[in-house]
């Protein structure tokens, strides 16, 4: 999709919405609807989107859209597309919908995880868009298993004793890529036409599709406003953030940096890294860094790319 | 037409739900009510239904995929029972306050812990105050008939609530009765075509459902959701009095047996009413002036109604199925203690609690309360309130 068409198109979720500047979520979910060409049914789960974009008696959204609870939009948009399908076969409707359920980590890596697994083992026709911030940030910082190892959160502060997160983040793109489902795949608002071009094979797929975007949170990374999209881009570089997709089962690796970025590049920007800098957090660095090179070698391995 | 079946309970629920033919049943299976959605999933299976068969993997996700459901402007379904329930607990108060009109069978059976998969009334009464719609049943019969009017009830422009429709676990769920089920075209007429006034799968007119509802407007939502619970009653007799007519059985808000002349009575609900009517006929034998309240709607609780009936009495025994653990009571005694305070009822109210667990109840346990009573409507003496019947101390 090229960048001047897409512009064209209708905004889906409109301006006046209450996101934080620098959000990441409000411009993940922009690209990703620009790549719906049909009327969608839009599921958000607990979290900031959807406390800042359907505050009654206002909405955001152009489409019509429906929040539940926290754990589970992935069944709630599946009960819509259900109900669809029924009454599409009965002749009651001939109208081609989209589908989408939103969560952030918290909604889709933790308490919405059952929900989401059984969503996608069930083959429903929809898309689930999970935007990772690495931690629930609509509830003030709080780590998720997506958070990165070594981060301040206020669950997991860096103390005299224990240096922030201890565990990595668990990777919940190769999960839903476990569940053999058609598509599948991890994005990042740096380039904003691989994610649309992912986003429309997503809407396209017959049966379920998972797209994993990484969104930057200004107020958790303790990272500047203006400087979000620039950080998703460093992710990338550094193989913190591969850009991936499995199609069919076949992984493809999307985006390969010329020149691989040491790890820190990725974690000196963010205030929630700041501690791992003191020395006698240095071993914690590289630590950080095997993982990310095994990660990455995985990755290629995986997408063919060694 | 109707036709003279033997079914369990649990195969004539089965049975409701087919001749409703929802558009979506997201359902997760439990004991007691697994035969219910088996059966069930075999009619999709073979073509009987419209229905879009939902296996979900909890029942969380049964409640949350029948909320989405109805919000998109389907009718839709879900049935489960006592750990179940509670696990569908967030989403009950969700389906409630967003106005949903679900319909959903509950075969009763006592919460965990310690775990036991036999009857009592725990699951729905932790349900009592979520905005639900409750009816209780005596046997399959009233199951099968309170299923298919609760859809109409629910549906009602003054009521737009969800209902559940109580049966007890094993005793009616699994026990088979002589029964009559309507002609199919007579409920597919009776219950009709459901068309939602808003509804997601609207492109002309899309809407948000589920909004983050603040100080200015959320009470507002809660009253309008109390004005509707206050209409209930009125619908289900006028949906009652309708379906009466296809099906020649009368129902009301609850049940007076051989009350109008009674000087001491039980108020139950369930299956135990039929052990009670069995314990009042022999009483009557015996020249005691007993008598039975079997409530049929339990949310939203008919006050007035039930004080006025039991109000000449002398002395009245309310069972519960139920424990509240509160040291005040079972549930259905607090609710009738509190009705009975604005009446200008004087008479004694005690309280047994039994059953719990599927402890099975005798007609002669019911007859030994009855004994309690007159001795209470004698004396005037209460030894104890709050009692509890058929366990070991």
């Amino acid at each position: 999709m090229k960048l001047k068409e897409a512009a064209k198109k209708e905004e889906r979720l409109t301006g006046g919405h209450r996101l934080c500047s620098g959000c990441g979520a409000g411009t993940v979910v922009r690209l990703v609807m620009r790549a719906s060409d049909n009327p969608a049914v839009v599921g958000c789960s607990t979290g900031c989107l959807e406390v800042s974009t359907t505050i009654y008696p206002y909405t955001a959204w152009e489409d019509s859209f429906i929040h539940n609870a926290f754990e589970n939009v992935a069944a709630t948009i599946s009960g819509v597309e259900s109900a669809y399908r029924s009454l599409r076969n009965q002749g009651k409707m001939d109208e081609d919908f989209d589908f989408i359920a939103i969560g952030g980590d918290g909604g889709s890596y933790d308490i919405g995880f059952q929900s989401l697994s059984g969503a996608m083992e069930r083959g429903h026709d929809m898309v689930y868009l999970c935007y990772d911030n690495g931690a629930y940030m609509n509830t003030g910082i709080q780590r998720s298993s997506a958070t990165p190892k070594g981060a301040n959160t206020t669950t997991s502060p860096a103390g005299e004793v224990i240096p922030g997160k201890q565990q990595y983040r668990k990777e919940l793109t190769d999960i839903m890529a476990a569940h053999n489902i058609p598509y599948v795949a991890q994005a990042s608002p740096f380039k904003p036409q691989d994610l649309m071009k992912k986003a429309k094979k997503a809407f396209e797929t017959e049966g379920p599709a998972f797209l994993n975007v990484l969104a930057p949170c200004p107020r958790g990374w303790r990272s500047k406003a203006e400087e979000g999209i620039e950080l998703t881009k460093i992710a990338a570089d550094t193989c913190f953030w591969p850009l991936f997709e499995v199609e069919n089962g076949e992984w493809k690796l999307n985006y390969n940096p010329k020149a691989k970025k040491p790890i820190t590049d990725w974690l000196e920007p963010q205030g929630r890294f700041k501690h791992l800098f003191k020395p006698e957090n240095e071993g914690l660095i590289e630590e950080i860094q095997e993982h990310v090179d095994e990660r990455w070698e995985t990755i290629l391995h995986r997408c063919g790319e060694e | 037409m109707s036709n003279q079946v033997a079914l369990t309970g649990n195969e004539v629920m089965a049975q409701a739900m087919r001749q409703i033919n929802p558009d979506v049943v997201a359902a997760y299976p439990i004991t007691p009510q697994t035969a219910m959605v088996q059966l069930f999933s075999q009619f999709v299976a073979d073509g009987k239904v419209d229905t879009e068969y939902v296996t979900v993997e909890s029942e969380h996700s049964a409640m949350s995929a029948t909320v989405g459901a109805s919000a998109a402007g389907s009718r839709a379904m879900t049935a489960t029972a006592a750990n179940g329930l509670a696990l569908m607990w967030e989403v009950l108060y969700i389906a409630s306050g967003t106005r949903l009109p679900i319909v959903m069978p509950v075969v009763n059976r006592a919460l965990s812990g310690p775990i036991n998969i036999h009857c009592d009334h725990s699951d729905a009464m932790g349900a009592r105050d979520s905005g639900w719609i409750q009816f209780f049943a005596e046997n399959g019969q009233e199951a099968y008939d309170n299923a298919i009017q609760a859809v109409r009830i629910s549906e009602h422009e003054d009521v737009r609530l969800p209902s559940i429709v109580n049966l007890d676990g094993f005793i009616i769920s699994h026990a088979v009765e002589n029964l009559e089920i309507l002609a199919d075209e007579d409920v597919e007429e009776f219950v009709g075509d459901y068309q939602a006034d808003n509804y997601l799968l609207n492109s002309e007119d899309p809407i948000a459902v589920g909004p983050l509802d603040l100080q200015d407007f959320y009470f507002e939502h809660k009253m309008q959701q109390a004005v509707a619970a206050s209409n209930v009653k009125d619908v289900v007799l006028e949906v009652a009095k309708e379906y009466e007519e296809i099906s020649g059985r009368e129902y009301g808000l609850f049940e007076e047996y051989k009350l109008d002349d009674a000087e001491v009575a039980v108020v139950a609900l369930g299956s135990t009413t039929g052990t009670a009517k069995a314990a009042v006929d022999n009483l009557r034998e015996q020249g005691v002036k007993a008598g039975l309240l079997k409530i049929r709607l339990y949310r939203p609780f008919p006050a007035e109604e039930i004080a006025n009936a039991l109000k000449d009495l002398d002395a009245v025994a309310i069972l519960d199925r139920a424990d509240t653990f509160s040291t005040t009571g079972g549930p259905v005694y607090i609710d009738t203690r509190a009705a009975l305070y604005d009446s200008d009822a004087d008479l004694e109210v005690v309280n047994y609690v039994y059953g719990l667990g599927g402890r099975d109840i005798k007609v002669e346990e019911i007859e030994s309360v009855f004994e309690d009573l007159q001795q209470i409507a004698e004396t005037g003496n209460v030894e104890q309130k709050i009692n509890y019947l058929g366990v070991r101390e």
